[in-house]
């Protein structure tokens, strides 16, 4: 498990090498087309900032040759935001006064249908909070029925959950996983997940190996920008996804850089923020380690931003997302999980990712080869 | 130097070295001894198995040796489980380096026999290193079926023509969980330590050793090559370092300014 692997790699020691990388390091990790992590603390270095216009290059070359000039678009639709985790940054709380809501199945599907006008989207992502009593693995697995007629590839985003539940969803037409660990720092974990499930940190660290071991398809990573150093993390979770392709092989991998933006209100102040230049670096800096990962952009990310990366680098995006349950047709007016930067709809961004060069892929999966061997 | 260990047992040298090919036993006694060798390959057919005092194998046998029979010769997996476990009885170890080629020219290692093979001889409690094809996924095929190494080779056996496979080879570098032995093709010292300084865990060399001039010296020499290859690896090597000219302009990031 990772979690033995994390446990032999020093926070402070990884955070000092990051800022000790020089002008030489970066150079000899720019000419490398096999990157270790030592080159990818370089990169991601404050050492590497001159060198951004390179990295934009070698980063829009490798994304060419192995994903050509395409991007993938997916939709999310939260299906509760009822949790009873308390994470300090988090609008769905558990202290949070506000109404919680559990899609019926009823509306469940109203939610597809409405998604379906939106856009010819076949990927989808399934969202929920971690509440497993009135959401748990049965509720998730009759989504994922009700969505196969209209969709071809489902990934969840949810709490958790053991190997064999994991095994058990993939009979439900489940393609892929996708968990982020937030934070990589063991020892301040506990302070942005106080209480629940989720202060859990080894359980949520080795949730990939549970995916893995369950023969999950594709498995999504992320580091909470915005809790402890971006850089330390994201180099922590560069360690994990190398670990996880090297023992499950299987499986392909996506990471996500979700950014927290400073409140305008009372909520959670993020400790550090990134800049755009920042996140331009860190995607870079990314693919030139990696090839063939699954970059991915939310619309947590302004249009302009993610136009503009998505020749560079990125490779998912979602698009005319809602972030809150039955946000498409049940409850439009509801609160959202995290506000949401980019709102065109899914027509104006098929159009901007053209105007670019790129074409959007709705469709990169047939839900028949999940009936292959069942 | 790192210690490689291969299915509990620990190497001090990363060179394993074959038998075959050699002029004279005597000749290949002083190769082996010379090479510093703790892995040495023998081909089962080779063995006069009715003979207790079989002379070659009385050139090989060490406390600091591993012996590692080999099945060569066999063409499928049923034919390469009953050579090992004559192998076993014959030799007293469980150890074995599986080999399959059914093509008697370029001596080809069958890659769907050799899974099969790998597979049962596993369960039937051998210790495998399959010789295979520089195929990434057979080799994590025979990763998930229990080999203790996988032996990709560097070019067909015997042709010392060097890493022909040398792409493919460092995928399978990438990807291992178990010991890489890069097997047949190293015709040159200079082979062995690139393939140790791509972070091969060992070589296997024969021919280059048994048909040099001097097999004594040859032996010598990939120990040194290997053994420099592999401190390369570990220390770090120092890559090209390209001078990047700074650009006037920035017309892919310009957007971020």
């Amino acid at each position: 498990m990772f979690s033995e692997v994390l446990e032999r790699i020093s926070w402070e020691q990884t955070t000092e090498a990051i800022y000790a990388k020089t002008d030489t390091d970066v150079r000899r990790a720019l000419a490398k087309q096999h990157c270790t992590v030592e080159d990818f603390m370089a990169l991601i270095s404050p050492a590497a900032e001159p060198y951004l216009e390179v990295m934009a290059r070698l980063s829009r070359h490798y994304t060419e040759e192995r994903f050509g000039k395409t991007i993938s678009l997916f939709i999310p639709l939260y299906l509760t935001n009822s949790c009873t985790n308390s994470c300090v940054y988090c609008g769905f709380h558990i202290q949070n006064p506000m109404p919680r809501t559990i899609l019926s199945p009823t509306e469940i599907e109203q939610e597809y249908r409405a998604i379906k006008q939106l856009g010819p989207f076949e990927n989808l992502l399934l969202v929920t909070g971690e509440n497993p009593v009135v959401a748990g693995v049965d509720y998730i697995a009759r989504a994922l029925d009700l969505a196969k007629p209209y969709f071809s590839n489902l990934k969840i985003e949810v709490m958790p959950l053991k190997t064999e539940e994991y095994a058990e969803l993939i009979t439900h037409g489940l393609n892929g996983v996708i968990c982020f660990q937030e934070t990589y720092n063991r020892a301040r974990y506990n302070i942005y997940h106080p209480r629940g499930m989720k202060s859990k940190f080894e359980w949520r660290l080795n949730a990939p190996d549970r995916m893995g071991e369950a023969g999950v398809h594709s498995i999504g990573m992320g580091a909470l920008i915005g809790l402890e150093d971006w850089r330390t993390d994201v180099t922590m979770m560069a360690h994990h996804l190398r670990y996880l392709q090297k023992r499950y092989w299987k499986t392909k991998y996506s990471v996500n850089f979700p950014r927290m933006r400073p409140a305008e209100n009372e909520g959670f102040q993020p400790n550090v923020v990134m800049s755009d230049k920042e996140l331009a670096q860190l995607t870079f800096a990314m693919r030139i380690f990696d090839h063939d990962v699954d970059i991915s952009y939310s619309t947590r990310e302004a249009a302009m931003l993610r136009d503009n990366m998505a020749t560079l680098g990125v490779t998912t995006m979602s698009a005319a997302s809602r972030t809150e349950p039955g946000g498409y047709y049940t409850y439009p007016e509801a609160l959202e999980q995290f506000d949401v930067c980019d709102s065109r709809s899914a027509t104006e961004v098929e159009a901007a990712l053209r105007n670019v060069g790129r074409e959007p892929v709705w469709k990169d999966w047939d839900a028949s080869f999940d009936l292959i061997g069942r | 130097m790192k210690k490689l260990i291969i299915a509990g047992r620990e190497f001090s040298s990363r060179l394993f070295l074959g038998t075959g090919k050699f002029s004279s036993n005597a000749l290949m006694e002083q190769a082996i001894l010379a090479s510093q060798t703790e892995m040495v390959t023998v081909a089962m057919k080779r063995i006069d198995l009715d003979n207790q005092e079989d002379d070659m194998l009385h050139h090989i046998i060490r406390p600091s040796i591993q012996l590692l029979p080999n099945t060569s010769g066999v063409r499928n997996a049923e034919e390469a489980i009953f050579a090992a476990q004559m192998a076993r009885e014959a030799f007293g170890t469980s150890w074995l380096k599986l080999e399959i080629h059914p093509d008697p020219r370029y001596l080809l290692p069958d890659s769907i026999e050799t899974l099969k093979a790998t597979e049962q001889l596993v369960k039937m409690g051998f210790t495998v290193l399959p010789y295979c094809q520089a195929d990434p996924t057979l080799c994590k095929r025979l990763e998930e079926v229990g080999a203790a190494t996988v032996m990709p080779l560097g070019a067909p056996i015997g042709t010392n023509q060097g890493l022909r496979t040398k792409d493919f080879l460092r995928i399978i570098i990438e990807q291992s969980n178990v010991p890489v032995v890069v097997d047949a093709g190293i015709g040159a010292p200079s082979h062995a330590a690139e393939a140790m300084e791509m972070g091969a865990d060992a070589c296997l060399v024969n021919t280059a050793i048994a048909v040099a001039g001097d097999p004594v010296a040859m032996a010598e020499a990939f120990r040194d090559a290997v053994a420099a290859g592999r401190k390369a690896y570990e220390a770090g090597l120092g890559e090209q370092i390209i001078n990047f000219e700074a650009e006037a302009s920035s017309p892919l990031t310009s957007f971020l300014e």
